[in-house]
């Protein structure tokens, strides 16, 4: 789902004359809002993004959705906000003895907040939504793994079943699901936001659900104004644990997070969750402890064509080292990034924690700068095909002009040649992905990638694995596949983690994508609110927040 | 007079073509908007085929838009990729845009007419030079600046108004945003007159009207000033248009959820429909606008006769 285009492709982008709101909100001072007594009825106003799509669960593949469903369901599972591990959250058990059939059974009690009952079949009718072609959901593919995904969502042609032969009631409580492979770590996937429940509300009104969303989650969406706000409110009834901490949470739509920054200076809005590129200099000293800056699951590298036979002959593979030794990412996250990205040492992100699967150093010298070195192995390789690399981006969202710049600028130093490297911008995220997928990349190219769930599995299979839907370098390697395969095999998690670990080494031999850095999530609120802290999926965790 | 109208109505007709065809064609060249709906990933097949289907994305360009121009014809504009019709769109964006160009309008007409009648009738004074000044101030500075330096300002440091517009977009809380979208307008406007006038003030019929011992008065606001008028009511028609079209700077800025933020949300993420249908809109206000200051005209002056 979140792609990780997504932390760059809010709606508001970073435009040069934002920098003109730096220079001149580096001077404001004031941060309006007073304190007052702690107030479990306030309600907070926080700064948002259209939605790309409607708001259903399968249907929603990036943040700014992503926040609301965060806030109106609850899952099978949920991340904890802090370790991003897995916990049961609707799930009493989920059983299996072959890491293929599992039996989920759910806690009883639990409602939506129109007083339905969530029951096994909320969950079996709502995936059978999601998979189901004909329902245009963007998600759909997340439903792959269970038995008779191929029958209800064909790759061509219509389908030919109208539900998952995979899924199955057994009473209100319990529901089995058979998947079409072995999956060890299936169960740690059902946080993910498409795997919600939905009411029979969504399915009876759907054009009614879908302008005022109801869910089991801890707020409930008292309206919503397409395009400009949504005003969510606590949800008294809610019989979970984690139950919200204020009244509300009033999500205001900006076309630039500049502005938003300014209101949130001039004391008209609470949090602001993506800091714009051009205020970070300032942040410290305009919010003081009020700034946050903590990893998230997203990674950036740089892709190449393997399609592309120059770059996919033997040998290149020191080519590609070469490229990543000569890329000094210290400077770059220093200079650029003011410290909201740190330098990756592997493929997967520091929120798995060292038991998920991340590995600090694993990538080891190959990642270090090393000028010297680089210049010899991409010597050694035969040098950059055609004498020049063209590293392709969009220009359109993010602050990706600078950092593509930069990290020429690096090679060019690094290898003692002035047009070693150049930058291809495309004008749009969707020709971007339009030239990408049509195998139009005549070098390296941005990639970046958001976890849809904290797994390492979701940080290699997606991206790397043969034929993988985003595998968009097209790179393939046997050993890759065959570990990725045992991995998935394996019934414990260390072992699981063991076998990807190993996976991708390969994937570091061969230098199948250059790592560059992980990104942080970044937000800044005002002094009325406290407790505020975002989770892996760099969402705040909005039920926690405390206002006054 | 009516078939004068009848006869531009019919001109109306090959422009609006011309201009959609165009609006179309050049949103189709960015490419396969569909790319773009599923983040960082490839859209699975299946899915990506539909969508196409379903968005008619899948037939040729011209077939794409004859079945586009005919839905128009029936007020369909088409639907937007989160699923909202675009004329539902249109009925939250146009509304908030209208309210602010006419804003912007009235401080055109008030403030800069008023300035010009004065300029113009005291040339080469202390008044004039400084208008004249400050006029010239306002046009060199882009109107983003202008924009954030008013935020900043009146909005963080002084606390005076809040720095983005509400949902509502009040007429009050328009009011800075107009001005900003107003301001280089609002200049020219004021120098238009100010070279009318002052050429006017000059000619037979001011002086005639003089002599026959009209007040003061009477001579400026019925006589010197009507005449003056034809140059800027044709910048201040035609204004309109551009007022709407290019708010998506200060709508930016101040957050304001009109025709600019749709606009550009659309093109960001390639929604056909989204851009050509407030296109489509736009060049209507356009060509209307148009129409209606060539009509005024012969109200303006008597000389002016349609047939």
């Amino acid at each position: 789902m979140r792609g990780a285009r997504h932390p760059h492709s809010h709606p508001r982008t970073y435009v040069k004359w934002g920098a003109c709101a730096a220079a001149v909100a580096l001077m404001a001072s004031g941060c309006g809002g007073g304190s007052g007594s702690g107030d479990s009825g306030a309600v907070l106003s926080a700064s948002w993004g259209d939605p790309q799509n409607p708001l259903e669960p399968a249907n929603t593949n990036e943040v700014q959705g992503g926040k609301v469903l965060d806030m109106i369901f609850r899952s099978l599972k949920k991340y904890d906000p802090e370790t991003g591990k897995a916990e049961n959250m609707l799930a009493e058990k989920i059983a299996t003895s072959d890491s293929r059939n599992f039996t989920i059974t759910i806690k009883s009690g639990w409602k939506f907040s129109n007083g339905e009952a969530v029951t096994a079949k909320s969950f079996v009718d709502a995936w059978n939504y999601g998979a189901s072609l004909r329902n245009n959901q963007r998600n759909a593919y997340f439903f792959g793994y269970i038995a008779g995904y191929d029958k209800v969502h064909p790759d061509s042609g219509t389908q030919t079943a109208s539900t998952l032969s995979g899924l199955k009631v057994v009473n209100a409580t319990t529901f089995t699901v058979k998947l079409n492979q072995k999956f060890s770590t299936f169960p740690d996937t059902l946080g993910y936001p498409a795997f919600a429940p939905l009411p029979q509300a969504f399915f009876k009104d759907h054009a009614a659900w879908v302008k005022k969303p109801v869910g089991n989650g801890p707020y409930t969406v008292e309206s919503y104004t397409r395009g400009s706000q949504m005003s969510l409110r606590t949800w008294d009834g809610y019989p979970g644990t984690d139950k919200a901490r204020n009244g509300g949470v009033d999500l205001k739509v900006y076309t630039d997070n500049n502005t938003a920054y300014t209101d949130l200076m001039a004391g008209n809005l609470d949090l602001v969750d993506d800091v714009p590129a051009a205020q970070l200099k300032n942040v410290k000293s305009d919010l003081g402890g009020r700034y946050i800056n903590t990893p998230a699951g997203i990674i950036q590298t740089l892709a190449f064509p393997f399609y592309d036979p120059r770059w996919n002959k033997p040998g290149m593979e020191k080519v590609r080292k070469g490229l990543s030794m000569a890329i000094n990412r210290d400077q770059i996250t220093d200079t650029i990034f003011r410290k909201t990205r740190t330098p990756a040492t592997d493929w997967t992100s520091p929120v798995l924690g060292e038991d998920g699967g991340f590995k600090k150093g694993l990538c080891g010298s190959a990642c270090a700068y090393n000028p010297a070195e680089a210049r010899k192995l991409v010597k050694k390789g035969g040098g950059l095909p055609g004498g020049q690399i063209k590293i392709t981006y969009n220009a359109d969202t993010g602050s990706h002009k600078e950092w593509i710049d930069a990290v020429c600028n690096s090679i060019n130093n690094a290898l003692g040649n002035d047009k070693a490297c150049v930058g291809r911008p495309i004008g749009t995220f969707a020709d971007f992905r339009n030239q990408i997928t049509g195998h139009k990349m005549p070098g390296p190219f941005r990639a970046g990638w958001q976890m849809d769930y904290p797994l390492i599995q979701n940080f290699l299979q997606p991206l790397y694995y043969t034929n993988a839907s985003s595998n968009d370098g097209k790179w393939s390697d046997k050993d890759f596949d065959h570990l990725v395969d045992q991995a998935n095999a394996e019934t414990g998690t260390a072992k699981a983690v063991k076998k990807f670990q190993q996976a991708e080494e390969v994937l570091r031999d061969d230098m199948g994508a250059i790592p560059l850095w992980y990104q942080n999530g970044s937000a800044g609120y005002s002094d009325r609110l406290s407790d505020v802290r975002l989770n892996p999926f760099s969402v705040p965790v909005y039920n926690e927040i405390k206002v006054g | 007079m009516g078939r004068y109208v009848v006869r531009r109505l019919l001109q109306m007709i090959p422009v609006f073509v011309g201009a959609t065809l165009l609006i179309f064609l050049m949103v189709n060249v960015m490419g396969d908007p569909i790319a773009g709906l599923c983040g960082e990933r490839q859209c699975d097949p299946a899915t990506a085929a539909q969508l196409k289907r379903e968005f008619g994305l899948d037939k040729p360009v011209w077939q794409q838009y004859l079945t586009y121009m005919g839905n128009v014809f029936t007020g369909d504009f088409g639907t937007a990729f989160n699923g909202q019709k675009v004329t539902e769109l249109m009925a939250t964006a146009f509304p908030v845009t209208i309210r602010l160009t006419l804003v912007a309008i009235v401080f055109e007409i008030v403030i800069g007419v008023t300035l010009g009648v004065v300029t113009g009738l005291r040339r080469g004074r202390p008044v004039d030079t400084t208008v004249l000044m400050f006029s010239l101030v306002v046009i060199s500075v882009p109107v983003f600046v202008t924009g954030l330096l008013l935020q900043l300002l009146l909005g963080v440091e002084w606390g005076w108004i809040k720095p983005s517009v509400s949902t509502d977009a009040t007429v009050g809380e328009l009011i800075v945003p107009g001005l900003v979208l107003a301001s280089v307008s609002l200049a020219y406007v004021t120098r238009l007159t100010r070279t009318s006038i002052a050429e006017n003030r000059r000619s037979d019929y001011v002086r005639t009207a003089v002599a026959k011992g009209l007040p003061r008065r009477r001579v400026i606001v019925r006589h010197l000033l009507r005449n003056s008028l034809i140059p800027v009511v044709t910048f201040i028609g035609t204004d309109i248009g551009a007022l709407m079209g290019g708010a998506i700077v200060t709508e930016r800025i101040f957050n304001i959820h009109g025709v600019g933020y749709q606009l550009y949300q659309g093109i960001l993420r390639q929604n056909t429909q989204t851009v050509v249908g407030f296109v489509t809109v736009l060049v209507l206000v356009f060509l209307a606008a148009n129409l209606l200051v060539d009509l005024l005209y012969a109200v303006l002056d008597p000389r002016i006769r349609y047939a």
